[in-house]
């Protein structure tokens, strides 16, 4: 398995560095250092004196992939795309253009993110995976028909809707919940409740749909006939050979989403104010801050690749068949 | 189902205990309930806090409340005067000429060649408790001199124990004044003031060269002395006097006197937050201001809250005994003389959304709110006599209304560099434009616009300068006779007929070319905007088919349209300014011709050039105001209606709405150290806010009941199943 994870590892850097250079690029083309250095430097009595310092103080004065006016290796590391990129790979984000430190920041915004994500995570996936078998246990029956029915309506309402909507009612209608804002500790209790209730909702119908389509495949296979033959209870079925088979597809989708939980939700955390790294981002893309948005692409393609090789190794923990040969 | 409801009662129960019996839905900690705190919100998190270096209004909000320039504007009275804050007075103009002579206070304009202006400043004032004053038993400073290792484990401000204060003084504004050129700042106004203050740009030059020295033999963290190096525009006489001096006559020096970028700044701050290891952990005098004004910044967690706690070394100030007529009537005077602040605590909660803020106004959660297109009707009424009044619902809260026009303007300009809007460089070819430019003003109908897209929030503009400000004329002399007659009672809109006469004149008869019969097409420049926005363009583009002239939106991201406005290559293009000090000035140098964006990458977005123009306001920029200032400005104004570079748009009027328990509240669109004036009655917000945020439990049960409804049955269903004796 060691050697299988050092070659995924290997694997990963020309993939980072791939993602770094679409990022520089996407970035720069459609924002100049200009653009960047005139949305810090505001909208009034910008003098090109101020953008030429503030871009020569972040190292924005430098070509962007090769120093024409330098020799041998200072071609390609006196620039922007070496100078923002090289260090990342050691994980030293540096600070971002208003001259704060971008690890510190996504240290303390991971939590807010994860407060919601990890509820919406594992309450969601017993939740779905809970429905899922009831309606599978009572296929071809109107239980099984209006259940889909309620998945399909589910799936087809909008993220946004439910959130404000969800806002509505709960909070505006009933007094429930606040309706936006966090706390740290305990307090976060109430401010997370209805995100993470919203979350679990939103996903709903396309995730029981999709996992009742697993368990009805593993149902009319033949060791579920044998097991019923031998008079075991559907219970039983269900849950001890069913489940069990039924979990490798899930699992290709929910371990693979684990490591995305720290990157928190762009909507959610804009709508109800949680100061996660999803606003963190969508705050990097507004005001063109591009420490920060290669930063948190760097990351999320990080765990992407951590969250496949997880999804690999789960495998091997739900199926002793598969081995990583 | 009982045992449902029962089970969904106990976790009710028990989660109201939790929440310490306040509303559920209340945001805020319990401990805070009762107490003296205005809760505000803010939608962007602020960049800069250090006074030379934020120009935002977002920000401004906190640094206003903080710093202490020399002077403000009187919260109550209009036009806005300006009075001391950190200054003894007002400080009064001394003029020199060349050879350095007194001259007298009414001298020429042409015989200035100083100004300098004295300000004394107050005794007996003290900053903030702040570590960088803290000292140890021998009197030496505490935290001044640290190393690397020794910051180490400092992450925020409150991790240095030990606090203490200082009085401020003289040297603590000429600090701040060289800091405006500081090599390793970005002040938004040194370009302005080193035109003005004598010697400022070669202090830049001195300090850029000792900083690259510095960094050279030192390295980059060095600490940049601005003490060894004396400015010369800039003289301490004695603790508590200083001197400023700036070439010729600039009277608006003044208002930037009552601006956080010439708030005191002690230099042991500086030098305290200089210091190895600190910038890279956020301890920066632009995370952590330091004044010493009413409140300081006691938690500055920008994405989510920012909390302004009082000043315990406050030095004192009492509420204004005199305002405008009418302040007394709205009880705006019943606090004369009391001391300030009467908030102990100031919230600002980060609301990126308009709905939960909305929201959170209406359950009383914020002590005040705007209002935003979608909330207009839910807000806002016309009574039978045309007033703007709150509406049943708002009224039943307790809600109020107030209503005040912003020093702003927001218009669509032409590109004067243009061959079709601006003209060649011909005469004839400029009369035509000219023409062009008039009949586009008449045809585009800014009543409508401000009825359909701001619910009536705006005035039409009649030139560039807005209502309230010095040159401003209402009324029938000041209608733009280009666009409008007088109709004895308002202005009224020329009619269509008129703008068509005006096109066939400028070439273009029923929108085509007289010429070629080519179809005029204009090509409108817009930043890429939200859905929305949509019908803004498509109105837009209705109001030129009345000329039968075709309107090209060309929608771009906000970069390229700066890039194109920079360059000059846009042909109409819409933009907006908020003024920076209540006097003419501020507005009419939009249309200076040296403030030209291509040729001088000035304010002047439409590089409008007109020769009379200029001049008259090299004449009126430095003039106190006076009947001889409003005659040049009237002609001024009468010389930019007939060249029409701009249509001139609309004034927006903001309406502003506030709970019943929120005291002195007066608009004030210039001044923002306003928190201090407030008054909050905590008692009624927290009867209300229990009042309007009941929590209603029965969806619990409901749930409840539906869970149940679903499982019945799927039970007996699986019950019957598995006592069938045989499976189909």
């Amino acid at each position: 398995m060691i050697a299988y994870i050092l070659r995924r590892i290997a694997y990963a850097i020309p993939i980072l560095i791939g993602v770094n250079v679409v990022t520089f690029l996407l970035f720069f083309t459609v924002n100049t250092p200009d653009d960047v250095a005139r949305m810090h430097l505001g909208l009034k009595r910008v003098t090109p004196e101020a953008i030429a310092k503030w871009k020569a103080e972040r190292g924005y004065d430098k070509p962007l992939f090769f120093n024409t006016k330098l020799s041998g290796g200072g071609q390609l590391t006196d620039t922007i795309f070496y100078e923002k990129s090289v260090r990342m790979f050691a994980l030293d984000f540096g600070a971002a253009d208003d001259g704060r430190d971008i690890a510190r920041e996504i240290g303390a915004r991971m939590w807010p993110s994860l407060a919601v994500a990890v509820p919406v995570f594992a309450v969601g996936l017993l939740a779905y995976i809970a429905f899922a078998l009831v309606v599978a246990f009572f296929r071809a029956t109107y239980i099984d028909f209006w259940g889909v029915v309620m998945c399909v309506a589910m799936m087809s309402i909008s993220a946004m809707f439910y959130i404000i909507g969800g806002q509505y009612l709960v909070s505006k209608l009933w007094h429930l919940t606040p309706i936006s804002g966090f706390a740290g500790g305990a307090d976060a209790f109430k401010f997370v409740v209805l995100p993470a209730a919203i979350g679990i909702v939103g996903s709903f119908g396309a995730s029981t749909r999709l996992y009742r389509t697993f368990f009805l495949e593993e149902i009319n296979k033949d060791y579920v006939r044998t097991a019923r033959a031998k008079g075991l209870s559907e219970v039983t079925v269900l849950f001890k050979h069913v489940l069990k088979n039924a979990l490798i597809p899930i699992l290709t989708g929910a371990v693979v989403a684990i490591p995305f939980l720290f990157m928190g939700s762009l909507i959610t955390e804009s709508f109800f104010g949680i100061p996660g790294l999803g606003s963190y981002t969508i705050d990097a893309i507004n005001s063109q801050d591009f420490g920060v948005v290669r930063s948190m692409v760097f990351i999320g393609a990080v765990l992407y690749i951590v969250g496949l090789v997880l999804t690999d190794i789960s495998y091997t923990l739900v199926d002793p068949r598969i081995r990583f040969e | 189902m009982l045992a449902d409801t029962r089970r969904a009662a106990l976790i009710a129960v028990a989660f109201a205990a939790g929440c310490g019996g306040a509303p559920w839905n209340d945001p805020y900690p319990a401990s805070d309930a009762g107490a003296n705190i205005l809760y505000s919100s803010f939608s962007e998190r602020p960049k800069h806090l250090d006074p030379v270096q934020s120009y935002s209004s977002n920000e401004i909000t906190f640094t206003a409340q903080i710093y202490e320039p020399p002077l403000q504007y009187h919260y109550l009275k209009r036009p806005y005067e300006l009075v001391p804050l950190t200054a003894a007075a007002v400080p009064e103009p001394w003029y020199y000429d060349g050879r350095g002579r007194r001259l007298p206070a009414g001298a020429a304009q042409r015989d200035i060649a100083y100004t300098v202006y004295e300000v004394r400043i107050r005794r007996g004032i003290r900053y903030q408790p702040h570590p960088a004053f803290a000292r140890d038993a021998g009197g030496h400073p505490l935290y001044h001199g640290l190393t690397r290792a020794a910051v180490a484990d400092k992450y925020k401000l409150a991790d240095f124990r030990e606090t203490g204060t200082r009085e401020l003084n003289a040297r603590d504004f000429e600090h701040q004044i060289k800091r405006l050129a500081h090599p390793r700042l970005h002040s938004p106004i040194f370009g302005l003031m080193a035109d003005y203050i004598v010697g400022l740009k070669e202090y830049a030059e001195a300090l850029k060269r000792a900083s690259e020295e510095l960094t050279a033999r030192s390295g980059k963290d060095a600490w940049l002395d601005l003490s060894r190096y004396p400015l010369a525009g800039v003289e301490v006489v004695d603790d508590h006097t200083y001197r400023i001096r700036i070439k010729g006559q600039y009277p608006q020096f003044l208002y930037w006197l009552a601006m956080p970028f010439f708030a005191p700044v002690p230099p042991e701050v500086d030098r305290f937050f200089g210091q190895p290891g600190m910038a890279e952990k956020n301890l920066t005098l632009d995370w952590y201001p330091v004044g010493t004004g009413p409140y300081m910044l006691a938690e500055n967690d920008p994405n989510r809250v920012m909390v302004l706690e009082r000043n315990p070394n406050y030095h004192g100030e009492t509420y204004p005994a005199e305002g405008e007529p009418g302040d007394a009537a709205k009880g705006l005077l019943k606090d004369a003389g009391k001391p300030l602040p009467f908030i102990d605590k100031a919230v600002f909660s980060l609301e990126k959304e308009g709905i939960p803020y909305w929201n959170k106004f209406l359950q009383g959660y914020y002590d005040r709110s705007g209002i935003t297109s979608d909330t207009f009707d839910q807000a806002v009424q016309l009574s039978s006599r045309g007033d703007a009044v709150v509406t049943e619902a708002m009224e039943k809260q307790g809600i109020r209304l107030s209503t005040s026009v912003a020093v702003s303007t927001f218009y669509m300009g032409f590109n004067m560099l243009d061959p079709i809007v601006g003209g060649g460089p011909d005469e004839r070819s400029r009369e035509r434009a000219r023409k062009l430019r008039q009949a586009i003003s008449i045809a585009v109908d800014y009543e409508e616009y401000i009825s359909i897209f701001q619910n009536g929030r705006g005035i039409p503009a009649q030139g560039p300068i807005a209502p309230g400000i010095f040159g401003y004329r209402g009324g029938k002399e000041g209608v733009n006779p280009v666009v409008y007659d007088w109709d004895g009672r308002a202005p009224a809109r020329k009619s269509i007929e008129a703008a068509k006469q005006l096109l066939a004149e400028a070439g273009y008869p029923n929108g085509a070319d007289a010429k070629t019969g080519a179809p005029l097409v204009l090509n409108f420049d817009v930043t890429a905007r939200s859905v929305d926005a949509k019908s803004m363009l498509d109105w837009t583009r209705k109001q030129f088919e009345k000329l039968n002239v075709q309107l090209v939106i060309r929608d771009t991201d906000y970069n390229r349209f700066q890039d194109k406005i920079r360059k000059g290559n846009a042909q109409i293009f819409e933009w907006g300014w908020h003024a920076d000090y209540p006097d003419p000035e501020n507005f009419l140098f939009l249309l200076h011709g040296p403030q030209g964006k291509v040729k001088n990458q000035g304010e002047n977005a439409g590089n409008y050039e007109n020769p009379e123009y200029d001049r008259l306001f090299e004449r009126m920029k430095n003039m106190p105001n006076s009947p001889e200032r409003q005659a040049i400005i009237d002609r001024m104004i009468a010389i930019l209606r007939h060249d029409a570079p701009w249509l001139w748009g609309f004034h927006p009027k903001d309406y502003a709405l506030s709970h019943a328990w929120l005291g002195n509240l007066k608009a004030n669109k210039i001044a923002y150290n306003t928190v201090k004036y407030q008054r909050v009655d905590t008692a009624l917000r927290e009867q209300k806010r229990r009042e309007w945020n009941p929590a209603v439990l029965w969806p619990f049960g409901l749930l409840a009941a539906l869970l149940a409804a679903f499982t019945a049955p799927a039970v007996l269903a699986y019950l019957r199943r598995e006592r069938s004796a045989g499976r189909a």
